[in-house]
């Protein structure tokens, strides 16, 4: 697929209401075909934030720059269309078939029938519904997951370089929402689509983000890839913020190389069980190698230079401590 | 009426079964006008008070009103201006039609979810596409609900036009009054309920047919 993201730029965007401030001078330039999970508490400004990328909310200031095009200088219903758009309530059509619904936007856009047609069959097979069953149904008889299997097939429908998606996955229970999460990022690598995420959730934002930003009374607060979130938390505030995200999962982004490598222990001593390990394999990758081989630590080679060796005991440190 | 006379004269029923036709058929024209000028009507001043809310109370104001004065004065009110013509009768039976379905159609199009309208827009909607699109055919069986209702209402209130030189089957009602004549006095109701529940029937069917959606689950 020609699929391919473009760039995302928040420039000293600012959102005032007439008593509050829900936007302050937001900046922070999201990469082509990378996740972006803007992340806080409630009332923090990350979907007032989201929704003026496609204008459902406007700026009072500042400019919004998608590969480099000031958003505010297109006609909003063009815009739209050319970015995707996924909300919590999913919102699907009650009265449009599944197939129906995934055509919005070529239809919209008035691609032809065989097109559309064609677009439609190869959506739902990338999310996961099989076109033959579930094309002709309506949303009253889909589960909640495959409404939003549906949901997110329709905001890719139009191959759109950016996709904007709000809570998406806040109303489906964890062992669906584990599986959605799973399998978006599957298709974000297979379109290389660039995804602004809001989530009030550490450890959504964790796990699907190239990139974290953390945002707190209309402020971002820190803007960088989650491990960095975690090692070196800008304030108390992010600190407290992830450190609600549990402590295996910190696992999965921290990885061996960022971990307290013990270098004084020569090589030769170590026992033979030991697995290698490379200095970018995520910790939680680590820790189960060591566990198949009922090893208590590992060493750690940067291709053949020897680093040190990686203990247990300094895993479960990692997963007990405050970060 | 007179002594010793059935209450129901078949064989005056058999007699004038073109009447009765021709009855029904004024019956059907009245309710039709009646129904569809107020549905356009009804429909426009909708639009206005779901894009613009403070249009809401004075409509609703106006059109309560209207449906507040008696049919007997509005008419007679109205014949030394239009006569007694089916343009009198019209504005008449219109009038009545307006709040039961500018009613229905305001709180059918604010029915519609606002997850839909939100995914609508924010993947490019135009207005007039979310409203043909969207709001409208969501809101149909609100809307069809306010039309069966204005449909059963017009058809009983159209037999007090025969006040007024119209009537169809009231017609047959007030001329069974003046001869005292049980017969066509009955057979003028019976037709006009029937006429209702029929209409009310069709429009179900209707709804069923334009909401195909809604059987499912």
């Amino acid at each position: 697929m020609p699929e391919r993201g473009a760039t995302v730029e928040f420039r000293e965007v600012t959102k005032r209401y007439a008593d509050q401030v829900a936007v302050d001078r937001l900046s922070f330039t999201v990469p082509a075909g990378k996740i972006c999970i803007l992340v806080g508490p409630s009332g923090s400004g990350k979907t007032t934030s989201l929704k003026m990328v496609n204008r459902l909310i406007e700026p009072t200031s500042g400019a919004i720059l998608i590969d480099g095009n000031d958003v505010l200088r297109e006609e909003p219903t063009a815009l739209r269309r050319r970015i995707g758009y996924v909300i919590q309530q999913v919102g699907l059509f009650p009265h449009q078939t599944i197939a129906e619904n995934v055509a919005t936007v070529p239809r919209l856009l008035g691609w032809t029938a065989g097109r559309t047609h064609a677009r439609v069959a190869e959506l739902l097979a990338l999310v996961g519904l099989e076109p033959w069953r579930y094309a002709k149904r309506y949303p009253a008889q889909l589960s909640g997951g495959e409404r939003q299997r549906a949901g997110v097939a329709r905001a890719l429908a139009a191959e759109p370089p950016v996709m904007l998606m709000d809570e998406p996955f806040g109303a489906v229970d964890p062992i669906v929402r584990d599986r959605l999460q799973a399998e978006l990022l599957r298709i974000q690598r297979e379109l290389g689509t660039t995804i602004l995420f809001v989530t009030h959730d550490i450890d959504e934002a964790i796990r699907l983000g190239d990139r974290v930003a953390l945002m707190r009374d209309g402020h971002l607060v820190q803007y960088a890839p989650p491990g960095e979130l975690i090692a070196h938390p800008a304030d108390d505030f992010v600190a407290q913020f992830v450190g609600a995200a549990s402590g295996l999962k910190r696992l999965e982004v921290l990885t061996v190389g960022g971990a307290d490598l013990d270098p004084r222990i020569r090589r030769e001593t170590v026992a033979a069980n030991a697995p290698i390990l490379a200095p970018a394999m995520a910790l939680r990758q680590a820790l189960s190698l060591m566990l198949r081989r009922e090893a208590t630590c590992g060493v750690v080679l940067d291709g053949d230079r020897y680093l040190g060796v990686l203990t247990l005991a300094t895993i479960g440190t990692l997963i007990r401590s405050d970060p | 009426m007179t002594a010793g006379e059935p209450l129901i004269r078949w064989d005056w029923v058999a007699g004038h079964l073109d009447e009765i036709a021709f009855r029904l058929g004024e019956h059907v024209e009245l309710t039709a006008i009646a129904v569809g000028i107020g549905f356009l009507i009804a429909f426009g001043l909708s639009l206005l008070i779901v894009r613009s809310p403070r249009s809401e109370a004075p409509i609703t104001w106006v059109t309560g009103t209207l449906y507040t004065i008696p049919s007997l004065a509005l008419f007679a009110l109205l014949v030394p201006i239009t006569g007694l013509t089916i343009v009198t009768a019209e504005i008449g039976l219109v009038s009545y039609t307006l709040l039961i379905l500018i009613r229905n159609i305001v709180s059918g199009i604010r029915g519609v979810p606002a997850e839909v309208r939100d995914a609508a827009v924010g993947m490019g909607y135009t207005q007039r596409q979310l409203l043909w699109r969207i709001e409208v055919p969501l809101a149909l069986a609100v809307i069809i609900a306010g039309i069966r209702l204005a449909t059963i209402s017009t058809i009983g209130l159209v037999t007090v036009t025969s006040l007024i030189g119209q009537g169809g089957f009231g017609f047959l009602i007030l001329i069974g009054i003046q001869r005292f004549f049980s017969t066509e006095l009955i057979v003028g109701a019976v037709c006009s309920v029937l006429l209702a529940v029929s209409a009310d029937a069709l429009l179900v069917l209707l709804q069923r047919r334009l909401e195909p959606w809604t059987r499912l689950g």
